[in-house]
């Protein structure tokens, strides 16, 4: 599981993963030399700070939320497992994909899964909704700090007016889905990850 | 006489002596009348009242009759929905074209051609510039790759494919055909080859399938104008010169590549200026439209000057100017240049196919069945094929793969139109003597493209149960959301390694924002980000169409429908300031009635933290829009729109 120092990839781990997330093996040997070189402290775990030395990240305004998604609840360090399986939602959607595994659960990186991730995003409290609050900060670090409370605060409002179905002035994740009915996120959503 | 009678006049006046001016002024007059009737009498012929002088306004006349013939047409099409449910509006129009050229000749004249030099100085730009200007560019880009594949790689493959085929068929077939050249061959093909963008936006906006199959066909009969421009001016010289060297084909493969980038180049150059220019007219508003058109058509006549092409000098200068030219001008500037050129480009669309029909009556014919059959077969065949096999190949690199009905109506949309007959009729008769036969050929094709494919099309979208256009409203969510997952998926291919589409968009996106829009845009518009002028963009159209509702009775219906209907109760029972916007907007309703000067339209928002967005539209005599965002805070944003 690569909890050794100079860890190398075994093949049961790739099976696994590959079962698990649907890459492929070339792929997933990519993104573990990736992992491997994100990972300075060569304890086969990345930390926040790992990723904060990406310079991508560093100049994204999601940057620190696109961080946090990675590690699971609470919790510190992420390995590769945990690595590819956040990776796995920005798959493309595959059509034949259905047909291989009837009894398994729904692919990570099915539509409603993506979209799940992208909830997860606003949703820093995990309550299952999009409060106005959730809102008006993802819209501060989106536009920077030349713009008014008051202006952000209207646009925050008129968001949450269009989108709400059931009056509780939040976005619930069913009422995000239809909002997003129309965008393309199969292709919005997915990586083309070179094999 | 006359004269020595004004002298006296005139010193009468002066002396005041009122009694002999009277008389004088009288004597005077009887003369003059007296001289007309007697230079009246000695000519021999009459002074002409009524005359009809026809070569004066001949030119201006013929045009504007044309153009009025052929929006009269459009008219009455629309009055006959019946016919225009079943017929594309392309076809009825070259019919109409079939009617008047026989008219023309019945009555004796020569029925006029469509010169080649007006099509394409004059009809084709405003098309073009309508096409550019809008297009839409986030799916532009993103199927970016897969539409240049089509645009370059399929028309080559067209070019060569029927030219080959062609030359073959002359070959087996001898007699006539036996003096049509390899190279000839070529140049027909490539002539014919070309998927033509007027015929694709006629008949696809009235069947409205989905965006994406929509960009993939117009980006591509757009973008293979390079190709085209390039292979007839090879293979036109190669024919002059006689002879063809490698050393000849590889300066037209760099030749293709100059046309291309160099007439992007161009426009761009433009766009740049256009943008500028338009950074300093906020003193003269009026001649905005103006500086759009004229820099967009200069683009295409510099790009046309060095035979570079000028359809993408076109597009590539209404792409780059738009957001900053948006940005910079007035919101009636805007709807200025959007319906002018809508006007300009559908009227060009009418004459263009009115002409063809026009030209098919006039021109010199050769008709040679196996000529005209085979080119029709070849046509289809080798688009088909092309389509299929490219793509093949790119649904590798594709994460939304071409379905097979996807490739279908690519390939049948494929049209050939005016731009194929135009060429044909630029072609020199001495070095193509079977320029006749050729220009046949052509008519046929077209008219078998847009009859038969352009009637078949739409039961056949229906038939196969192909994705339509969603009509979806301007939604701030999905504006919000896609530029979230923009940022996210650039984050994340950060993570990867991966330097991906996201990845350079994100750099360009940032690039534009720190030095270009600072140079392009004017005032304090220039930092401000896309979302808010998204925002304030929607806000604007939603409080002009209240205006524009503009009944008192819809007034208050108005303004609760602006909330949505679960909380329309819960609000007008929370606060008095609610009920004080009411009765003003009642007292502004009988106000309303009494004087037609002022216009005040209040349209309110209310949320649950009691905080009340007022936007006041004032609609005065002066024309001075004012809209006012006043909030609790007293921080006050006046946007003021000033005509």
């Amino acid at each position: 599981m690569g909890s050794r120092a100079s860890s190398l990839l075994r093949e049961e781990d790739i099976e696994e993963i590959k079962k698990q997330t649907g890459f492929s093996h070339s792929q997933i040997t990519r993104l573990y030399s990736r992992f491997h070189s994100l990972d300075k402290g060569e304890n086969g775990a990345l930390s926040r700070e790992d990723f904060q030395r990406i310079p991508e990240l560093a100049i994204n305004p999601l940057g620190d939320r696109i961080i946090n998604a990675f590690f699971p609840e609470g919790e510190d360090q992420v390995n590769f497992r945990g690595f590819m399986r956040t990776l796995a939602h920005f798959r493309p959607v595959e059509d034949n994909e259905k047909n291989k595994d009837p009894t398994s659960g729904e692919p990570l990186n099915s539509r409603t899964n993506k979209l799940f991730f992208a909830f997860r995003l606003y949703d820093l409290d995990r309550d299952d909704k999009i409060s106005r609050d959730e809102l008006l900060q993802v819209l501060r670090m989106m536009v920077g700090v030349n713009i008014s409370d008051e202006q952000l605060g209207s646009i925050a409002d008129r968001t949450i007016q269009e989108a709400d179905t059931n009056g509780d002035m939040c976005i619930s994740f069913s009422e995000f889905t239809k909002v997003l009915e129309k965008v393309d996120v199969e292709q919005k959503m997915s990586i083309r990850f070179l094999h | 006489m006359l004269v020595y009678y004004i002298l006296l006049v005139l010193i009468s006046v002066v002396t005041s002596d009122y009694s002999t001016v009277t008389s004088y002024t009288f004597q005077i007059y009887t003369l003059v009348f007296y001289g007309i009737c007697h230079s009246y009498i000695n000519y021999s012929r009459v002074f002409p009242v009524l005359s009809i002088n026809y070569d004066y306004v001949q030119m201006p006349f013929e045009v504007s009759l044309w153009i009025l013939l052929a929006s009269l047409m459009k008219l009455g099409f629309h009055l006959l929905p019946v016919l225009s449910g079943v017929v594309p509006e392309s076809c009825l129009l070259i019919v109409v074209g079939l009617l008047v050229g026989g008219l023309i000749r019945v009555m004796g004249k020569n029925p006029p051609v469509l010169d080649s030099q007006l099509f394409f100085l004059c009809l084709l730009p405003p098309i073009i510039l309508d096409a550019g200007y809008f297009l839409p560019i986030r799916p532009f880009t993103e199927n970016a790759g897969t539409i240049l594949t089509f645009a370059v790689l399929g028309t080559l493959w067209n070019v060569f494919f029927m030219g080959a085929v062609l030359y073959g068929a002359c070959r087996l077939e001898a007699g006539r055909l036996a003096s049509v050249d390899l190279l000839s061959c070529l140049l027909f093909g490539s002539i014919v080859s070309a998927v033509d963008p007027v015929a694709v936006l006629a008949v696809f906006e009235e069947i409205h399938i989905n965006e994406l199959l929509h960009i993939l066909v117009f980006g591509e009969s757009l973008l293979n104008d390079a190709v085209t421009v390039v292979l007839y001016h090879l293979f036109e010289e190669f024919a002059h010169a006689g002879e063809v060297t490698v050393g000849d084909v590889f300066l037209g493969v760099v030749c293709f590549f100059v046309v291309a980038l160099g007439g992007v180049l161009v426009g761009g150059v433009y766009g740049v200026l256009a943008a500028f220019t338009s950074r300093f007219t906020s003193h003269t508003r009026v001649i905005e439209p103006l500086f759009v058109f004229l820099y967009s058509y200069m683009a295409y006549l510099s790009a046309e000057v060095f035979h570079l092409s000028g359809i993408m000098a076109l597009i590539a200068c209404g792409v780059v100017m738009r957001p900053y030219v948006e940005a910079n001008i007035s919101h009636k500037s805007y709807t200025t240049i959007k319906y002018f050129l809508k006007m300009w480009s559908s009227v060009s669309e009418t004459l263009i196919f009115i002409f063809l029909g026009v030209s098919t009556v006039a021109g010199p014919h050769a008709w040679n069945w196996t000529f005209v059959s085979i080119t029709i077969v070849l046509c289809l065949l080798s688009r088909v094929l092309g389509v299929v096999g490219l793509t093949y190949i790119i649904n590798k690199y594709r994460m939304v793969k071409l379905s097979g009905k996807d490739q279908f109506i690519v390939a049948y949309g494929g049209l050939r139109g005016a731009i194929a007959f135009s060429l044909a009729f630029l072609l020199s008769s001495d070095d193509f003597p079977m320029k006749d036969m050729f220009l046949t050929a052509i008519i046929t094709v077209i008219f078998f493209t847009v009859f038969v494919q352009g009637m078949t099309i739409r039961p056949l979208v229906d038939l196969l149960a192909v994705k339509k256009r969603k009509q979806s409203k301007c939604s701030i969510n999905e504006e919000i959301h896609t530029q979230f997952l923009e940022h996210l998926l650039a984050g994340i291919e950060g993570v990867c390694g991966h330097y991906g589409h996201h990845h350079w968009r994100h750099k360009l996106n940032r690039f534009n924002k720190r030095y270009i829009k600072r140079c392009l845009i004017g005032g304090e518009r220039s930092q401000e980000p896309q979302l808010i002028s998204f925002y304030n963009k929607m806000e604007l159209k939603q409080a002009l169409m209240l205006l524009e509702s503009n009944s008192s009775a819809n007034l208050s219906a108005g303004v609760t429908a602006a909330i949505p209907r679960q909380r329309s109760r819960k609000t007008l029972n929370i606060s008095k300031e609610r009920e004080e916007e009411i009765r003003k907007i009642l007292r502004g309703n009988l106000q309303k009635t009494r004087q037609r000067v002022r216009h005040t339209h209040t349209h309110t928002h209310t949320d649950t933290h009691r905080h009340t967005h007022t936007h006041t539209v004032t609609h005065t005599l002066s024309h001075t829009h004012t809209h006012t965002l006043s909030h609790r805070h007293t921080h006050t944003h006046t946007h003021t729109l000033t005509y």
